[in-house]
């Protein structure tokens, strides 16, 4: 019998007006697998992301998250399944850094006394190589790698089982965003969640996909392990992993 | 029929806004009746509105009701009726130059920035952030905020009255010659009950309409700077066209005939 994926996506569809940016996406994230999902500027990527996380809401399809239809799951408890690292780390600027990560230990069902949380917060920015000292600064005190690390504590603050990165190296030197990438495999490693990141960094697929699948005109053009990516005889995906502006993919659009 | 077309297009669209204005401003009063409570955002909010609206509602008071004093005194020469000060400088400054100007100063000071706050935070993501934290960004971010101003802005206003009759009191004792004493009983004396009643309900109104405005307008903003400064100017300018007129509907309801 095989294992119900954690998230699954069906023939999912969404237009922004007369702009068609999904047009019927199929695809399955496996249970403890770390997912990457590739593809050019405005392909859809986040849209997909969003659609999964219900902050967006498909024409048409279903999306299921352990086996339950996203449209029809109780809002708080699916939501404290996943932890998200968004691309510009979206920390909360009025707050200090702890407060930014025991952000949902503050308030809400997962409450904690407020010297708890704070030791909790402190714990997971220690888990991404930042020292305690930082916990009382505020997020536009951080330089941007320090802001994405906040970010990536705040993710795994409440041990999700399910854990979204959205083009986590994005504005990153090269250096930091090895950083960064090594966490994250780390860390979806070490607390055996179910990733999904997006990405348009060849760099971070390699060093944090199990599976890869390349989003294109709407749809899945490539779905597969990361390893079979570089043979997959794919004209799409080739084009996308040498960076070449020769093929079929429109270098202007 | 083109014709026709143009006139209800805007029609339709200004009907659509203002529906989905009213289910805005439903949806954050419910939040504010429906827990959990976010005690630390109200109470900061509380801070930012009211404590620190303090000196601009104040000063703004203090030189409107002295410029009224001397206004009503130049005015009032016209046909012997100088001795009118006290009188007209404290109703002027209850019933309406207390209440509208806070009003106005509040948009100019709260919704621009309430408008330009949560639109940055849509803009970089930090709304989605919340929903994806289980927070509920009307109940986080807009209840507190309308809460705080609906109950700030009328003790604004009742302290801004207060120095706008002090403002008025000052110009005519200093530069009008009035008895000091005289000019704060005939003020007393003149005042009404239902005069402060009224500045402190149009307090209270205008306070919810320039919280509701920024935290509307900040939630729909568009993308990128332009966007946030699209949202700040618009529901600066909303708020303060909303104050204007509901200060004519709640005058009409509490003094017409």
């Amino acid at each position: 019998m095989t294992e119900t994926p954690m998230i699954q996506i069906e023939g999912v569809e969404k237009a922004f007006g007369s702009k068609e940016v999904l047009r019927g996406v199929n695809l399955a994230v496996p249970r403890g697998e770390s997912m990457v999902i590739i593809g050019g500027s405005g392909t859809g990527k986040s849209v997909l992301l969003k659609c999964v996380l219900g902050l967006i809401h498909p024409d048409t399809g279903v999306i299921k998250v352990d086996g339950e239809d996203v449209e029809r799951a109780e809002r708080d408890a699916f939501l404290a399944r996943f932890g998200m690292l968004f691309q510009g780390a979206a920390l909360f600027d009025s707050l200090p850094v702890w407060q930014n990560v025991a952000f949902r230990l503050l308030r809400g069902a997962l409450k904690r006394p407020k010297t708890e949380a704070r030791e909790i917060a402190i714990e997971k920015l220690r888990r991404v190589g930042l020292t305690p000292d930082v916990a009382d600064l505020f997020p536009a005190e951080l330089s941007g790698g320090m802001q994405k690390r906040v970010g990536l504590a705040r993710a795994i603050a409440a041990e999700p089982e399910i854990i979204f990165f959205d083009e986590p190296t994005t504005g990153l030197d090269p250096i930091m965003a090895g950083v960064i990438n090594d966490l994250i495999r780390e860390i979806v490693v070490e607390m055996g969640a179910t990733a999904m990141t997006i990405t348009h960094d060849m760099t971070s697929v390699r060093a944090i996909a199990d599976d890869v699948a390349m989003l294109h005109g709407g749809k899945i053009r490539w779905a597969g392990p990361v390893a079979q990516m570089d043979d997959s005889g794919d004209p799409y995906l080739t084009q996308f992993i040498t960076g070449s502006a020769e093929g079929p993919i429109e270098a202007v659009r | 029929m083109r014709f026709l077309a143009a006139i209800g297009r805007p029609v339709l669209g200004f009907l659509a806004a203002t529906g989905r204005f009213t289910l805005f401003v439903l949806e954050t009063f419910s939040h504010m009746f429906r827990p959990p409570f976010y005690m630390r955002e109200f109470g900061h909010a509380l801070l930012n509105i009211g404590y620190f609206s303090l000196p601009v509602v104040g000063l703004t008071a203090f030189f409107t009701g002295g410029a009224l004093a001397l206004q009503i005194y130049a005015g009032g020469a016209r046909f012997s009726a100088e001795a009118v000060v006290p009188q007209i400088v404290a109703i002027g400054m209850v019933r309406e130059l207390g209440p509208v100007l806070g009003g106005l100063m509040i948009a100019a000071r709260v919704t621009s920035s309430i408008a330009a706050e949560i639109a940055t935070m849509k803009v970089t993501e930090q709304i989605d952030a919340l929903v994806t934290l289980s927070t509920h960004p009307m109940k986080y971010l807009a209840a507190p905020r309308v809460l705080a101003a609906t109950v700030t802005v009328p003790i604004l206003v009742a302290i801004g009255d207060t120095i706008g009759i002090f403002g008025g009191y000052i110009v005519s004792t200093t530069r009008l010659g009035f008895n000091p004493a005289t000019y704060l009983q005939n003020t007393v004396d003149f005042l009404e009950l239902h005069d402060i009643v009224t500045s402190l309900v149009k307090g209270a109104a205008f306070g919810a309409i320039a919280a509701l405005m920024g935290c509307y307008y900040g939630m729909n903003s568009g993308r990128g700077a332009q966007g946030v400064g699209r949202a700040t100017k618009t529901s600066v300018v909303a708020a303060a066209v909303l104050i204007l007129a509901a200060n004519f509907l709640l005058t009409e309801v509490f003094f017409a005939g």
